[in-house]
């Protein structure tokens, strides 16, 4: 590089002081725009990211904001947040399920679009996407829990009886009829928002959330008894004896529901059976009328 | 010849090339500016796609990837070594592209802000603003490293949350949002605060490209430096002037009449300018000069006699 012979000498103090006042310039806009990241970095929990995204921290040092996936998407629902009206962090895709649902194309378009992998291109079965997970949140509303016959979200899905099933419980209210009630399954839910874009409600009571938010976790030291059971074959621990209640003979406790059994009645109410001497007539009348007999 | 009062600039180069000749590599980087754009805006509006994409990662053809070096950086930077082969293909293309032909070639040519602070400064000459905020140029390469360090220290690309320059790419094809105040943001501060303030002092963006080009083989050369007559347009015009003196005064000090520094832009604005034709685009060996004899333009004969 040849010399350049424009520049004036700089004297220490002022290069000292030049340097430090830019440090602390660019010092500040990084603290900013640090404080700044943290906040725009929390993905609201109605921006659903594309199929195989990658975790969310992980998803915002991959991904370029180039909006491939939002061009390749065929339903074109995907799209990249803008400052200031998407809360997602700037220029990353999402789809709002409400709106416009993943439809979850066979050949999942958007994946092989994306030019990072921030959409993990080892994503080839979309049954196997996890966008998120749908949760009846509102069981107040949801019609399905009044007795009332709608079921649209379960006919939706596509991975119905997987993802949603129907389960059926007694309506206490009417006390003849059916609940059709709809049941997620986390294992099969890929969070597509299919449901959610069908709930007839006004608000959705059937909504995708995302995962870390309509996940519970069990602690990790738990082991269910029956699991462990299933897996080794026995039970681990000492089974427990069979409890046993000191009933007289002739009478059971059934633990099922009906409860108390008492056998010892049944052949005392088949005719022509000895019937046990007891001071009080069977049959109430006696005893009412038991004084005026007399009198008379 | 005395120094051209402002409102005089460009008289000259008019007069002697006429007017298309005196504004030649501005129209064409107009033009090449807006044609990316527009190729980029074909597929949303026409529904016919040769560039998909953005500045940031883009596919041309259905087959070229392309990635912009720096985001590749940060993602490092951030930790995600996991990077898909496009990707990686499409940063080494985009990489090579800028080191032969001029890291900075972008900032002219290609990134969209530029013709936002061009607006600027032609309005600041205009209005005769001259507040001026002392920034140093080299402020740029902070703010690069800071980049880095962020990507570093968050695990995210965190400056593209407020990168003006893809925030109006993005946005002019994506949808704006409030981005478009960023933008404004960028267009009063180089109007008000500080000349050439954001492309020439702090675009970490411009300071990465700065450092691709350092080598590049594309170079504005000085070789009829002997003809200039001082008249200062061309460091009115220059959005990064430091880098005229070595080419074009520097014979005494022996430097090539080339503007071998990497802050020049190739904009051309200088070659248009110039009305005794100093400057030409070229490559960056062979620091022979023209003697005047040689030189065949008009306007050479001319300062010659």
């Amino acid at each position: 590089m040849p010399k350049n012979n424009g520049h004036k000498k700089l004297n220490r103090r002022k290069f000292l002081a030049d340097t430090a006042k830019t440090a602390c310039g660019v010092g500040l806009f990084g603290l900013a725009l640090g404080m700044y990241g943290k906040a725009a970095s929390s993905l609201p929990a109605t921006a659903i990211r594309p199929p195989g995204a990658l975790a969310e921290d992980k998803f915002l040092a991959a991904c370029t904001r180039c909006g491939l996936c939002v061009r390749d998407c065929p339903y074109q629902i995907l799209k990249l947040a803008e400052f200031g009206n998407d809360n997602a962090a700037t220029g990353t895709p999402f789809f709002t399920a409400r709106t416009g649902p993943c439809e979850m194309c066979e050949d999942i378009p958007c994946v092989p679009a994306c030019p990072t992998g921030a959409l993990d291109h080892a994503l080839v079965d979309i049954t196997k996407a996890r966008m998120g997970l749908a949760v009846v949140i509102d069981q107040e509303t949801c019609i399905a829990f009044q007795g009332l016959r709608c079921e649209i979200c379960y006919n939706v899905c596509p991975l119905r009886k997987e993802a949603l099933k129907l389960e059926y419980r007694p309506n206490k209210r009417s006390g003849k009829h059916a609940l059709f009630i709809p049941i997620v399954s986390s294992d099969a839910c890929t969070g597509c928002g299919l449901c959610e874009k069908a709930c007839i409600m006004e608000e959705a009571a059937i909504k995708v959330m995302p995962m870390h938010l309509a996940k519970g976790e069990l602690g990790r030291h738990y082991r269910l008894g029956w699991d462990q059971k299933g897996k080794q074959g026995k039970s681990l621990v000492t089974p427990d004896t069979e409890h046993k209640f000191n009933l007289p003979e002739g009478v059971e406790y059934d633990y099922y529901g009906k409860g108390l059994i008492d056998k010892r009645q049944a052949p005392l109410t088949q005719p022509g059976a000895q019937v046990e001497k007891t001071p009080f007539s069977s049959n109430p009348l006696d005893t009412l009328n038991k004084g005026f007999k007399e009198v008379k | 010849m005395p120094v051209t009062p402002l409102d005089q600039l460009g008289r000259e180069a008019i007069a002697k090339k006429g007017w298309f000749a005196a504004h030649k590599f501005l129209l064409a980087r107009r033009v090449v500016q807006l044609a990316i754009l527009g190729l980029f805006m074909l597929g949303p509006i026409a529904g016919f796609t040769i560039l998909k994409g953005n500045l940031s990662s883009s596919l041309f053809l259905e087959t070229i990837p392309m990635t912009d070096p720096l985001l590749f950086a940060q993602m490092l930077a951030g930790g995600f070594f996991g990077i898909a082969s496009s990707a990686v293909i499409g940063a080494v293309l985009v990489f090579a592209f800028y080191l032969v032909i001029g890291g900075r070639v972008f900032c002219s040519w290609v990134c969209p802000v530029n013709i936002v602070t061009d607006t600027a400064h032609w309005l600041r000459r205009r209005l005769g603003i001259k507040g001026k905020t002392k920034i140093s140029p080299n402020t740029r390469y902070w703010m690069l490293g800071l980049v880095l360090v962020l990507a570093v220290f968050t695990g995210t690309m965190i400056y593209e949350l407020v990168n003006p320059v893809s925030m109006l790419h993005r946005g002019l094809i994506f949808g704006f949002g409030f981005g478009w105040a960023v933008v404004l943001g960028v267009f009063l501060f180089d109007l008000f605060i500080a000349e050439h303030g954001w492309c020439g002092h702090l675009c970490p963006m411009g300071a990465f490209y700065n450092l691709v080009g350092k080598a590049a083989l594309i170079r504005v050369r000085a070789p009829r430096r002997d003809l200039c007559d001082d008249c200062m347009e061309c460091y009115e015009v220059c959005p990064e002037k430091q880098v005229l003196p070595a080419a074009l005064k520097g014979a005494k000090d022996g430097n090539p009449p080339i503007i071998l520094s990497s802050d020049c832009t190739n904009c051309g604005r200088c070659v248009d300018i110039c009305g005794v034709n100093v400057f030409e685009f070229g490559l960056r060996f062979n620091g022979s000069e023209e003697s005047c004899s040689k030189a065949e333009s008009g306007s050479c004969v001319k300062a010659q006699a």
